[in-house]
């Protein structure tokens, strides 16, 4: 058994600190060598349906557009596209082919996988602003056509504000997901509004 | 529109268990540390209690389906009314609000509230638990982890204002700092700027000591209506307001620099508590710190710096335990650990022992009659905000 901390419950009720807590911290070896651990690796499977907004997105990916909706009334125009207006709680009202161009809103270098292991490579989510749409609106996606691996290498080429501009998967690989969108790779020249 | 509850509701008993990386105890088992050390503070016993509150966040974490019924027993939950406040990361001041309600309404007197995250069975790493949390059709195709959102988030901050990373970086010290003094602390330490930026990036702009860490632990609280808590208590501390507001979760689509469902769930609970000028009438503060630049993200959307500005307040010392506005006088997550339902309500329990000067060694000085405590989840979405006063 692990080291034990607990002490016998005192008669007089009184706060932290000063009563002892309870609780019994483990170490990695005393973890693993625990009889009375036992683990279980669930295996779930699901089909998820894309919905009605989002299977004419995925479409468009397919076709090399970034789609969006606009609603009238509160005159924004958003994408990833939704078939109503969260806001004005009615059917959106067009939808709009953005351009496949846009500008980092903020991105990271990220050297670990989910599980902490390193990365050698690292990974640079962003949240690209496509132009066409209202000020701020973006998606989460990578950055791509970057050189090095260091944080000083990268952040040499990437930054906020930067113009940027999808790389798409030659046509006949696309199968209508948002990896139909390699990356979005840093531009020199900005395609107008 | 100005919300006055039918009933003050206080705060009466706390507890905590040890917060620790990996517990031989069972989410059970900690969760009856903690409400049980909440109910001999409060002077009462189980039976006392007509109303059981469990905040636990994700079921994936103990890889239980509805983990909340679960813990029932350790909540002292057996045969009364019993409800699991779940709102993420959020979940631990929502436990609170949820508690207030049911006293607040008129329905109990007496309710009990429990808070457990056991994070440390999930294996390899418990970020696997999150890995659902992004939309599985255009998100997840992408090997997103929860550190993107977070690092996402932060270099907006610190693009949008010009913020430095050694500004960030200060949160860790200071709060790994204050948490030397708390007993339930898992991951203090007398660190500088330099060790922090030293340590690994994680994801840039993040480094890994200014993640908070793995834990598993539990805190309580008892509730009592006014005249319950008169009787029982020569001290009790009032909950004078509560707010929570969600934010949309298209959160490509809001701006990152700045929690504005931080500020209606804090203007929602100031204007309840009657609180106008919240940076002359807050005197200490536990923001939610799960990620070093949350603690000043959030003290600007509780309006108690200027937003882009929380980073000059805190390297002049205005958060320091000893400060004009303390901050986390915890150690908060970054020092105390951060089981995440009950990190929240360590954070009620911290202001309820600053307000009746028990602190002990973490006392803040001088006689402070009112702290906020929030916490904050989801998707980055959700603010749930508690103020509590000793009037």
């Amino acid at each position: 058994m692990a080291r034990t901390r607990a002490k016998p419950a005192i008669a007089r009720a009184q706060a932290p600190p000063y009563v002892p807590l309870r609780g019994h911290p483990l170490n990695e070896e005393e973890f693993r060598g625990q009889v009375g651990s036992t683990a279980w690796a669930p295996r779930l499977e699901y089909a998820w349906d894309a919905g009605v907004a989002i299977s004419r997105f995925l479409d468009g990916l397919r076709q090399g557009k970034i789609y969006g909706v606009r609603c009238r009334r509160c005159g924004r125009t958003v994408t990833p596209p939704r078939a109503f207006c969260e806001l004005d709680f009615k059917p959106m009202d067009e939808w709009v082919e953005l351009l496949d161009t846009g500008t980092i809103n903020t991105f990271s270098i990220c050297y670990v996988t989910w599980d902490m292991k390193p990365l050698r490579v690292p990974q640079i989510p962003a949240v690209i602003e496509i132009d066409g749409t209202s000020p701020r609106v973006g998606f989460l996606h990578l950055v791509g056509g970057v050189r090095g691996r260091t944080v000083t290498e990268i952040r040499r080429q990437v930054r906020a504000g930067l113009p940027v501009r999808a790389v798409w998967k030659p046509p006949a690989k696309r199968e209508g997901a948002i990896t139909d969108i390699l990356y979005f790779e840093p531009v020199r020249k900005r395609t107008k509004k | 529109m100005k919300r006055k509850p039918s009933r003050r509701v206080a705060v009466i008993g706390a507890g905590l268990s040890l917060f620790m990386r990996r517990a031989l105890d069972t989410g059970k088992e900690l969760a009856y540390y903690a409400a049980s050390q909440a109910l001999q503070t409060a002077g009462i016993r189980l039976k006392d209690i007509q109303a059981v509150v469990m905040a636990t966040a994700p079921d994936a974490f103990d890889g239980v389906h509805m983990k909340g019924e679960w813990l029932l027993d350790g909540a002292g939950g057996v045969g009364k009314p019993y409800l699991r406040a779940y709102v993420g990361g959020g979940s631990g001041v929502f436990s609170i609000i949820s508690g207030w309600m049911m006293v607040a309404s008129g329905v109990f007197d007496l309710v009990l509230v429990v808070a457990e995250e056991k994070m440390s069975s999930c294996q390899p790493h418990p970020q696997g638990a999150f890995l659902t949390i992004f939309d599985h059709i255009i998100e997840r195709p992408l090997g997103p982890n929860l550190l993107w959102i977070f690092s996402l988030e932060q270099q907006r901050y610190m693009a949008a204002y010009g913020i430095r990373n050694e500004d960030i970086a200060l949160v860790s010290v200071k709060n790994k700092h204050n948490a030397l003094a708390h007993p339930a602390a898992q991951v203090a330490a007398q660190l500088t700027v330099k060790d922090i930026l030293d340590s690994d990036v994680v994801a840039w702009p993040v480094h890994r000591l200014m993640v908070s860490p793995i834990s598993d632990g539990a805190a309580a609280v008892v509730l009592a209506s006014e005249q319950v808590a008169r009787r029982l208590s020569d001290r009790p501390i009032w909950i004078q307001g509560v707010g929570w507001c969600l934010d949309t979760s298209y959160w490509g689509n809001r701006d990152l620099a700045y929690p504005r469902y931080v500020e209606k769930a804090a203007w929602m609970a100031y204007e309840m508590a009657g609180v106008t000028e919240p940076r002359k009438q807050i005197h200490v503060a536990e923001p939610y710190d799960p990620f070093a630049y949350k603690e000043l993200h959030h003290l600007e959307g509780l309006q108690l710096a200027d937003r882009g500005q929380a980073p000059e307040d805190l390297a002049r010392g205005r958060f320091d335990r000893t400060g004009e506005l303390p901050s986390c006088p915890s150690g908060g997550l970054m020092g105390v650990g951060n089981p995440i339902a009950a990190a929240g309500l360590m954070k009620v329990c911290e202001l309820f022992w600053q307000l009746r000067r028990e602190a002990g060694a973490r006392q803040v000085p001088g006689n402070p009659e009112r702290g906020v405590a929030q916490a904050w989840g989801d998707l980055m979405q959700i603010g749930t905000v508690a103020v509590l006063g000793v009037r």
